[in-house]
């Protein structure tokens, strides 16, 4: 590829940026839910001190958590596009946020147990690439924590224990489940990401794709944006609030997708996505010049 | 409940200090804390000498972002990490050292109730992920053990706080505000599902 320093600098900007500035819509969203909490409340204190931590983060430019969590990146290139080239040029580009500070050594050898120094081995960073009628370079990142990676579920309807059957209340049943068992524990307030169908695997994949998708949207899917809404409102009622130490705000958002599945399988699956919601995306010319920011 | 008056919590944490605390409550603490991760607690469960006198001291879960400076250390990350990972350890170390507070977050069950029970100590809740209002806490890093044998992650850092916030999640009494609110959510989780109006496209 060309413009190799061009790329990595882009690159570098983008993963610099999801550390240290926590997206708008996310940002409004917990404005929007401390307005919610009574005064002088635990959950009110806790979300003022969150936004005060966006705020200071994105003055001292310094990563919102230290947990500095797995990088995803969703790229959308023009057909016949070099991927190879995009990857090590991504690689470059998390090496040096790594070197910098903006990304903590958080990439374990899974056998050795030893921390990885810049962060690229196998399996990190992800990528996913999609080719597309397009003449410019789309790329979204997410930085997903660790310890609201370990909240996430994944069920086989029908679930007897939950009285899931395989339907859509079926699927409200286990979302619901999936909030209770989380609790505070992977730093709620959160954003739920759900996929119905799919394979074990896939399942995953989709659901936190959905946290591509911006806090307010609504899913296309009627039926789909009706039970996102309902499961929102029913998630306040269990008296969570942020870090399960009560109050109405468990989540932010909860967005669900569906993908087709087996006759013989069907999956929900939830993923989770603490507070500190590090997603940014942009678009980059083909030489891996800047256009725009996606978030 | 009230809330808008912060109890503060002084290094050493006397008995009576903490045993007043309840559970539910908001408190600002100062002075200094140890920072413990999964090696030092496994080394003092397995009987390992703890180069501080932790009577009457608080262990923080916490793996803080330090950088050298000149010849200073700052802190420039020190959020809490998830305690439940110590929680097996917990009885053993508050007995033997004495210690009175455990700083962290997420969960926390009955093994750590009876033992902040048995020992007159407390688990604070931190603000999970608040990397940067936390680290601004820290006033100075006063010493550092096990750097070399455990690494700068899950060494023990010294640190001095002030006005480090923090909600009172299990008093000395056993009582567990995180526990309260599970069981309410459970109760509540088991009725929504159970009613009358179940989602029909
Ligand atoms: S769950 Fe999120 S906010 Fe909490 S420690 Fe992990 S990355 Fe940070």
């Amino acid at each position: 590829m060309k413009n190799h320093v061009q790329w990595e600098s882009s690159l570098f900007e983008l993963i610099r940026r999801t550390s240290v500035d926590l997206p708008c819509d996310i940002e409004q969203g917990l404005r929007r839910a401390c307005k919610t909490e009574k005064k002088s409340s635990r959950a009110r204190w806790i979300l003022e001190a969150l936004l005060e931590n966006v705020q200071k983060a994105r003055d001292n430019d310094a990563p919102l958590c230290q947990d500095t969590g797995s990088l995803i990146f969703y790229f959308q290139v023009p057909v016949g596009f070099d991927t190879n080239a995009l990857a090590s040029a991504t690689r470059l580009a998390v090496a040096r946020a790594t070197r910098l500070g903006y990304l903590r050594q958080n990439t374990i050898d899974s056998v050795s147990g030893s921390a990885c120094a810049t962060n690229v081995a196998y399996g990190a960073p992800t990528f996913y690439f999609e080719q597309c009628a397009r003449g410019t370079v789309d790329v979204r990142l997410l930085m997903k924590g660790g310890g609201c990676e370990n909240v996430g579920k994944q069920y086989s309807l029908p679930a007897e224990s939950l009285g899931a059957g395989r339907d859509l209340e079926g699927v409200r049943r286990c979302v619901l489940d999936a909030v209770v068992s989380a609790q505070g524990n992977g730093c709620a307030p959160g954003i739920l990401g759900v996929c119905i169908g799919g394979d074990r695997a896939t399942g995953y994949e989709c659901s936190k794709s959905q946290f591509l998708r911006k806090l307010d949207d609504k899913s296309p899917v009627k039926i789909l944006a009706r039970l996102e809404d309902r499961l929102l409102k029913e998630s306040k009622v269990l008296e969570i609030g942020p870090m399960g130490l009560g109050g109405n705000t468990a989540l932010l958002g909860l967005k669900i997708g569906s993908m087709s599945r087996v006759p013989a399988s069907f999956f929900v699956t939830v993923s989770y996505m603490c507070w500190a919601f590090r997603r940014r995306g942009a678009v980059l010319t083909v030489r891996g010049g800047f256009k725009k920011w996606l978030y | 409940m009230a809330l808008l008056k912060p109890r503060r919590l002084e290094y050493p944490f006397t008995p009576e200090q903490v045993g007043s605390l309840r559970a539910g409550q908001f408190v600002l603490v100062s002075g200094l804390v140890y920072t413990a991760r999964d090696r030092i607690h496994k080394y003092f469960f397995d009987g390992g000498k703890s180069p501080v006198d932790l009577k009457n001291a608080a262990l923080y879960h916490c793996g803080p972002v330090v950088i050298r400076k000149d010849s200073d250390w700052v802190v420039r990350a020190a959020g809490p990490t998830t305690s439940i990972r110590e929680e097996p350890y917990l009885p053993r170390i508050i007995k033997d050292h004495g210690v009175r507070v455990i700083i962290g977050k997420g969960s926390m069950g009955k093994v750590t109730e009876g033992a902040c029970k048995a020992g007159g100590c407390v688990y604070l809740h931190a603000v999970g992920g608040a990397a940067q209002v936390l680290a601004e806490k820290v006033v100075s890093v006063k010493g550092l053990y096990f750097g070399e044998e455990f690494g700068l992650a899950e060494a023990m850092w010294v640190l001095e706080l002030k006005d480090f916030p923090a909600i009172v999640a299990i008093d000395s009494k056993g009582h567990n505000l995180l526990r309260r609110v599970k069981s309410a959510s459970l109760r509540m989780g088991r009725k929504l599902m159970k009613s009358s109006d179940p989602f029909i496209p």
